[in-house]
């Protein structure tokens, strides 16, 4: 299947509510962090239809709107998580249950999207600490493919899915390095030989079509899937840690004019002035302190460093809890220098804008996706949960597997 | 010598001056041989028997003992702190008195002695130093080649005689970072590929050159066991492959260091004769069936740490912590009853199938019933912030309904992992006398704004945010890793 036939599929949906419904919320009385703009203090955000329809202090309410009543609560976007197998995999250790890398080098035509698991356990567990929207995806080999953006409620792949392709992903870490012959020089050797023959592909289809072609780099179907990548139109994720090969990521974007962004990241700190020039964007694991030789150089305040020196951070989490965990990794890098209003942002407006969807994620303000979680309080800190869960207008249950296991248990012997 | 736990059992009813001769049997807890008078100190030739004839050898003489000393630090005064003691409540406004290594005194309006570094706590919170029943630092050490790969012996299921201190690499750039986030000591032990992984060490977390020197002295040592799917995935081609062939691995093991221990017993008595061979693996196994030995599991599923508590019946053993027990809140009753300490992460999941059931208020639940419960890191990262892993499971329990107060959630990085380890007599709370591993925090302990201002163990600044004279750097960070690396 083209890549031009998985957007007809799931593409047809992006950026419309399922459920649609002319029902107005208005949540009311908190203290609203829209993100794009100041905090507002007794502020209202009014949602309509699957999307915000005013957000600000005096909004008048329509009558018959269903009230959420938010008086010292902390109302934000729905947080974005940039970085997940969300749907791609359930059990780690289980093969039935991961569906997101292919084996190979290159997988430029493979898309994600039909391997999604709407019904995961995983999905509830991390929108109960308000994770509303993620993008999902590979990250094996030279080039591991192509990752989706999901909305993190509906019960089919169609639903779930709010944009595919997403973002393509190449590998310029340590862990790709069997794809260019066992050396980082040869994972650059190998990947500017695929972009030109993209581009020759590009420029040259019917004479592919006559067999009137040197053989090329990789099949027909990754070398028209890169197409959007190099005419600039689809983000392209570089995996990379080491400065080096964040430098290497850099020049590979200026030769091919590719809408780079950064994830790992690890040594990003060393060439930060390069990557603000470059409006290079960097997801980042903020823990990740510990020396590897993909990244000598981790350091806890790293995405403070980053911050400081004008590049875009995006928040990004690893952890073995879960995606849940992606509120605090933003609280651990303010712990480490970065301001607490940078940190909200870079798990909401700046992962929408690196994958330049902003218009309609990442905030909150009229035409925006109504992902919206109202907190009982700092939603960077331990001390706070999410009280409300908005996806696409609509209040998602707060349960999840682990709740149902906690209620079965919470009295011994439990009753089955 | 006085225990260093109030509640280190000899199931099998040893008298206490028995034990103290059968720990001179090189059987070990070998920690403990600095107290035991006719033990020779390691590095001496004893004659080959002495002049009644009765005969002595290896297992009389130290092994591996600690060379542990106490750094020097000028006596400290933190003024006007708050101050969770492990022991007590909050105390708002508080002082503590730190000297020569030791807790003289915590309360209100405490005089500065004249010779007394005076540090205004203002703002700030105090703590007993983190103490984490489960790391793997120094064992896999950074930066994760298979050059320093040392954490498990996976070539037997049955490894009894390994100790996680001969692979302990004190340069490992990853303690410098734990001691940045409070950690005073750490139960290295080896991994979860075996049925019977080998001894763990108890450690202070010093900058040191030698292992040795960071050894605990007088902590007893523990033996690393682990359940269920580790084990039967890594022999699954030669066994064993199923939990009942971990079960039959354990019982054959125990049976053989029950007669290995009654042989060395009996001998032991008259010293006459040939000895027995030593064997290094029953050697620790029989130390674990005198007592001496702490038994640390890593076991996931409440079926299955039920099927280890009857083990240890069956051998009259104590499991003195079941490690992850994920599923720990099923059977929260079974081990409050059974005096089995369960330690556990926050919040990880859904790894393998064995963790599938987590629950975020696991330890909440736990403690709820009565349980002593441990927040541990298994993890180098994790390791940098346990004081938080306990808050994120303080709150899950607090919004699920389950009241645990600040006072229990940081018992759960002190005084019990104080207490899994057998040191709760001289760490993990701050009483007079207690050792002065100490941590002050910028803010909150359970906020994630805090960190780390300083850092004394067992009295030393070991660590100070505002001092990069007390920053300790290992020789690998060396013109290699950032300045200022975790800071």
């Amino acid at each position: 299947m083209s890549t031009g036939s998985l957007r007809l599929l799931l593409g047809c949906c992006a950026f419309t509510a399922s459920g649609l419904s002319a029902q107005v919320t208005a949540i009311t009385g908190g203290t609203v962090y829209p993100i794009s703009g100041p905090r507002i203090e007794h502020g209202t955000v009014l949602i309509q239809g699957g999307s915000i329809v005013a957000v600000g202090a005096d909004i008048p309410i329509p009558a018959g709107a269903t009230r959420v009543e938010a008086t010292g609560r902390w109302i934000t976007p729905g947080l974005f998580h940039a970085n997940t197998t969300l749907g791609l995999s359930t059990v780690g250790s289980v093969e039935a249950t991961n569906e997101a890398n292919r084996s190979g080098e290159v997988n430029a035509a493979f898309n994600v999207a039909e391997g999604i698991d709407p019904a995961t356990p995983l999905i509830p567990i991390a929108r109960l600490e308000g994770v509303t929207t993620a993008l999902t995806g590979p990250s094996d080999g030279l080039v591991p493919g192509q990752a989706v953006l999901i909305d993190l409620a509906g019960d089919r792949i169609e639903t779930l899915v709010a944009r595919s392709p997403a973002a393509l992903v190449i590998n310029l870490s340590e862990s790709s390095k069997s794809g260019g012959g066992g050396s980082r020089a040869g994972v650059l050797k190998a990947l500017r030989q695929l972009f030109d023959d993209a581009q020759e592909y590009q420029r040259r289809k019917s004479d592919f079509r006559r067999n009137q072609m040197q053989p090329l780099a990789a099949p027909a179907a990754d070398l028209e899937a890169l197409g959007p990548a190099l005419r600039g139109e689809l983000p392209v994720i570089a995996i990379a840690n080491r400065a080096s090969d964040i430098a290497s990521a850099l020049r590979l974007a200026r030769e091919y004019q590719l809408r780079l962004v950064i994830r790992g990241g690890v040594e990003a700190w060393k060439v930060a002035d390069q990557l603000a020039q470059a409006k290079v964007p960097v997801m980042i694991n903020p823990i990740n302190d510990i020396p590897t030789f993909d990244g000598l150089g981790a350091r806890f305040d790293a995405a403070a460093l980053l911050d400081s020196a004008g590049v875009a951070v995006v928040i990004i989490e690893s952890e073995t809890g879960g995606p849940r965990n992606l509120r605090w990794a933003a609280g651990h890098a303010v712990r480490f220098g970065m301001p607490w209003s940078q940190a909200l942002a870079a798990i909401t407006l700046a992962p929408a804008r690196a994958l330049g969807i902003e218009d309609r994620y990442g905030s909150l303000a009229p035409g925006k996706v109504a992902n919206v979680v109202v907190w009982s309080g700092d939603p960077l800190d331990y001390s706070s949960h999410a009280e409300h869960v908005f996806i696409r207008g609509i209040e998602v249950p707060q349960t999840s597997r682990q709740t149902e296991l906690l209620e079965r248990y919470r009295k011994l012997p439990p009753s089955y | 010598m006085r225990p260093l736990s109030s509640s280190l059992s000899i199931p099998d009813g040893a008298a206490p001056q028995q034990a103290r001769r059968l720990l001179s049997a090189g059987v070990a807890a070998l920690g403990l041989v600095a107290c035991a008078g006719h033990v020779q100190p390691g590095g001496t030739q004893p004659a080959p028997s002495h002049a009644d004839g009765t005969i002595t050898g290896s297992w009389d003489r130290a092994q591996y003992p600690s060379t542990y000393q106490r750094h020097p630090n000028p006596p400290v005064l933190i003024r006007n702190a708050t101050i969770l003691t492990a022991a007590g409540p909050e105390l708002k406004g508080a002082s503590i008195l730190l000297r020569d290594g030791k807790v003289v005194a915590v309360g209100q309006d405490l005089a500065p002695p004249a010779d007394a570094t005076v540090v205004d706590g203002s703002g700030r919170y105090v703590t007993p130093g983190i103490i984490d029943t489960h790391s793997h630092i120094g064992v896999y050490a950074a930066p994760g080649t298979f050059a320093e790969s040392d954490g498990n012996e996976a070539t037997n299921p049955v490894t009894a005689q390994v100790w996680a201190e001969h692979s302990f690499w004190p340069q490992d750039p990853q303690i410098p970072l734990a001691i940045a986030g409070g950690v005073t000591v750490i139960q290295a032990l080896p991994g979860s590929a075996n049925l019977i992984g080998g001894r763990s060490a108890t450690l202070r977390l010093v900058p040191s050159r030698t292992v040795q020197a960071m050894k605990f002295p007088g902590a007893p040592y523990g033996l690393k066991m682990a359940c269920g799917e580790n084990p039967k995935r890594v022999y699954q081609s030669r066994g064993p492959s199923t939990r009942m062939g971990n079960m039959a691995g354990y019982r054959e093991a125990f049976i053989r260091a029950e007669a290995y221990r009654r042989k060395w017993d009996e001998w032991l008595q008259h010293r006459k004769g040939p000895p027995p061979d030593r064997d290094l693996q029953l050697e620790t196994l029989a130390e674990v069936l005198r007592g001496h030995i702490l038994v640390h599991n890593h076991c996931y599923r409440a079926d299955e740490m039920a099927q280890m508590l009857d083990l240890a019946s069956e051998f009259g053993f104590a499991i003195r912590s079941f490690h992850h027990a994920v599923e720990g809140y099923k059977i929260a009753d079974l081990l409050a009853r059974k005096g089995t300490a369960a330690s556990v992460w926050a919040d990880w999941c859904c790894f393998k199938m064995e963790s599938f059931d987590a629950v975020p208020q696991n330890a909440a639940l736990l403690e709820q019933a009565g349980v002593k419960t441990i927040i541990h890191s298994d993890d180098a990262i994790g390791i940098q912030r346990l004081n938080q892993e306990a808050a994120k499971a303080m709150y899950a329990g607090r919004e699920a309904g389950i009241p645990i107060s600040r006072e229990q959630a940081i018992r759960w990085v002190t005084a019990n992992p104080a207490w899994a380890l057998g040191i709760d007599s001289v760490t993990g709370t701050l009483e007079p006398g207690k050792a002065a591993d100490v941590v002050l925090w910028s803010g909150d302990p359970f906020s994630i704004y805090s960190k780390a201002d300083q850092v004394y163990n067992d009295g030393w600044l070991v660590y100070d945010r505002h001092d990069p004279t007390h920053q300790p750097a290992t020789d690998f960070d060396l013109g290699i890793t950032a300045p200022g690396v975790g800071q």
